[in-house]
């Protein structure tokens, strides 16, 4: 089929996907790959069962444990015992319904976002689904990636499909280079900011530029990752040769003859120029400094060299109400500057910084330094295999030696599921992706940083520009 | 699913922006397995406070709002986690209808699901409803039908719901069962999907 009007690249991937028009003008679009975690899919097997259907294609379903599960000990243990009905739950229904899951005990498990690229299952091109909101990570390969409830999950398992409305389209692009020391997760979090935490609603978001084409595959998808927290329905960058270098050899990707008919493929996934976006930003990524949030959502921040903001600056009644309720919450005054606060806990890890480049990031900042007695500091590789693959480096000395814990994977203190939290009233310099009140336990105060950030307030006690750190390798 | 047609009840006002899935329920409560039983430990954490006591400062705890079937909140509802937890436990609480200037998609999408409704109001629409609330109890009501909302003193507000949403609602449908009718379309699909086309 010809098309003769410029289309983005996210039309490319809707268009392929369209099974048949909906109802009252919604699209039935193909799935994929539909990834399974404990916490958001036992209702739906549940209704599974109760109407009595199956899952249509147990071949594009895989599942994983890592929401609730323990980082620490012998894990098959889970000492919780709803956790472990949850755990138990997926087990059952995988074995009943014929899904392929990733116990705890195997070496492919992980966070569900961390998993999928690594094994090779998250490809160019695809729709990808998972009830998580962060499963717009995939969109890092040029992927149509999107987070869904629970009720999506068991449309999805039973059909393969799901209904849609096709969101709109946003292009963010990031032009100039990231200076050194500045990360992907400060280009995100910067266009937060920017944005707002709704800026991007009802928008799949196509990131671009010359800083998003010298990304590493990890870091893009730190980018897209966080896609969610500016309200985007999923993030996506082009695939190209960085893309396809990562995905080569890769278990689920496909080899030798099937491999170049699907590079060949993939190398069109871009979007046409001319293509039409319903609205775009532009961000000169030379100038953005390492952020910090300071607040209790995720556009809540500022530039490390800055200040907490002045509630009476707000633009108006409610946001002048909002800042004011976060600030009382994360226990912060005004003008209070970014580098004068410290912290209690360090947490590196989650879908957003726990891979294996993160890893190194931090341990790269830490190497020849001892954590500040004040700080505690707990290291939670993404998956069995970052864990692996950083021992084989040697990592996991740099970081027990420096007093770090070096933890078991899964989601851990990105939402505090499990055992890891905070206690009420302590202050978490975290590479996670949320600070929402409470997410990392009740009470707790969580600032959002990159790894090298995380892994330097580790060290000083308190936020530091980690542009001016003194290397000691 | 339950369906929704004209619904009128008693409003309760939590005026706040960004409202996240993470503050509706807390993680928490994201352990059990079953769909329903969520509606004591919405808004746990803001509800009640350190000793498990209501917290008289929520505005969802004042006595007017008892029996409240409607809510109006700030910007951005349910923005956040995809839990459908979040609706779950609005829905059992005993909300039919959220009243916002905006939604976050996901939550949005979860509504419809279960059959609660999420009006969008123009800002001015929201400000009026908050000066009504001021004066005391009131209840509205939200035709889906005429998409309407209004009280007898002559308040009235249309607005857009996308037509797929609103006859899900208004016709209560199970979704999986409609879209597992054009199974024929959708091996068709599969066949071409396979073949590499």
């Amino acid at each position: 089929m010809k098309h003769m009007t410029a289309r983005t690249l996210f039309d490319k991937i809707w268009d392929r996907h369209v099974v048949c028009t909906g109802p009252e003008g919604s699209s039935i679009l193909y799935i994929d790959l539909h990834l399974v975690h404990e916490v958001t899919s036992p209702q739906a097997f549940e209704g599974l069962r109760q109407a009595n259907r199956k899952v249509r294609r147990t071949d594009l379903t895989f599942a994983t444990l890592d929401h609730n599960i323990p980082t620490t000990g012998d894990r098959r243990l889970l000492e919780d015992a709803l956790a472990r009905t949850q755990v138990e739950a997926l087990r059952k229904n995988c074995r009943d319904f014929g899904v392929p899951l990733f116990d705890l005990d195997a070496p492919e498990q992980g966070i569900v976002h961390v998993i999928g690229p690594e094994l090779g299952l998250t490809q160019p091109g695809a729709t990808i689904v998972c009830g998580d909101s962060h499963t717009s990570t995939h969109g890092a390969f040029g992927a149509l990636a999107f987070g869904i409830g629970t009720s999506e999950v068991e449309h999805v398992l039973a059909t393969q499909c799901l209904v849609q409305k096709k969101p709109k389209s946003m292009l963010v692009r990031f032009s100039g280079l990231m200076g050194a020391g500045v990360t992907a997760k400060d280009l995100i979090l910067a266009l937060i900011a920017q944005i707002g935490i709704d800026g991007a609603t009802g928008h799949v978001i196509e990131y671009a530029g010359e800083a998003i084409r010298a990304l590493s595959m990890e870091a893009r998808m730190t980018v897209c990752n966080m896609s969610i927290e500016g309200g985007a329905r999923a993030g996506m960058i082009a695939p190209d040769q960085t893309t396809f270098d990562y995905l080569k050899g890769r278990r689920f990707a496909p080899q030798g003859y099937a491999w170049e008919k699907a590079q060949q493929q993939w190398s069109t996934l871009k979007s046409d120029a001319g293509a039409k976006f319903d609205s775009t930003v532009e961000i000169n990524a030379a100038q953005i400094a390492p952020f910090v949030t300071w607040g209790t959502n995720p556009g809540m921040a500022a530039p490390v060299t800055g200040e907490v903001p002045d509630p009476d600056q707000g633009a108006n009644a409610s946001e002048r109400n909002g800042m004011a309720r976060a600030l009382e919450y994360m226990g912060l005054s005004a003008h209070t500057r970014i580098e004068d606060i410290s912290v209690d806990r360090v947490f590196i890890g989650s879908c957003t910084n726990a891979r294996l480049e993160d890893i190194r990031s931090a341990a790269r900042v830490v190497k020849g330094y001892r954590i500040s007695n004040s700080v505690q500091g707990m290291i939670v590789p993404g998956s069995q295999q970052v864990k692996r693959e950083a021992e084989k480096e040697g990592l996991h000395r740099i970081f027990t030696d420096a007093g770090f814990e070096w933890r078991e994977s899964g989601c851990s203190m990105c939402l505090g599921m499990n055992a890891d939290r905070l206690k009420p009233g302590e202050r978490c310099a975290s590479t996670s992706n949320r600070n929402f009140e409470g997410r990392q336990g009740v009470g707790g105060r969580t600032h959002l940083v990159s790894p090298a950030m995380a892994a330097a307030a580790a060290v000083a006690g308190r936020f530091v520009d980690v542009r001016k750190w003194h290397y000691k390798d | 699913m339950q369906s929704f047609t004209v619904h009128t009840g008693i409003v309760a006002s939590l005026p706040r922006d960004n409202v996240d899935t993470d503050q509706i329920i807390p993680k928490q409560f994201l352990k059990r397995i079953e769909r329903t039983g969520y509606g004591n430990v919405l808004f746990f954490d803001w509800r009640y406070d350190k000793e498990g006591r209501p917290d008289a400062t929520f505005p969802l705890n004042a006595p007017q709002y008892r029996g409240a079937t409607i809510l109006l909140a700030g910007k951005n509802f349910g923005c956040g986690s995809s839990r459908e937890h979040a609706v779950w436990a609005l829905r059992d609480y005993g909300f039919r209808a959220i009243i916002a200037p905006s939604f976050a998609d996901i939550f949005a999408n979860n509504c419809v699901k279960n059959g609660v409704l999420t009006v969008a109001l123009r800002p001015s629409e929201i400000a009026q409803l908050l000066a009504r609330d001021a004066a005391g109890l009131y209840r509205l009501k939200i035709d889906l039908e005429q998409r309407q909302v209004s009280w007898n003193g002559g308040f009235q507000a249309h607005f857009d719901i996308d037509p797929f949403s609103r006859s899900l609602l208004l016709e209560g449908l199970d979704e999986i069962g409609t879209t597992l009718k054009r199974e024929a379309e959708i091996e068709k699909y599969e066949q071409r999907r396979q073949a590499g086309l």
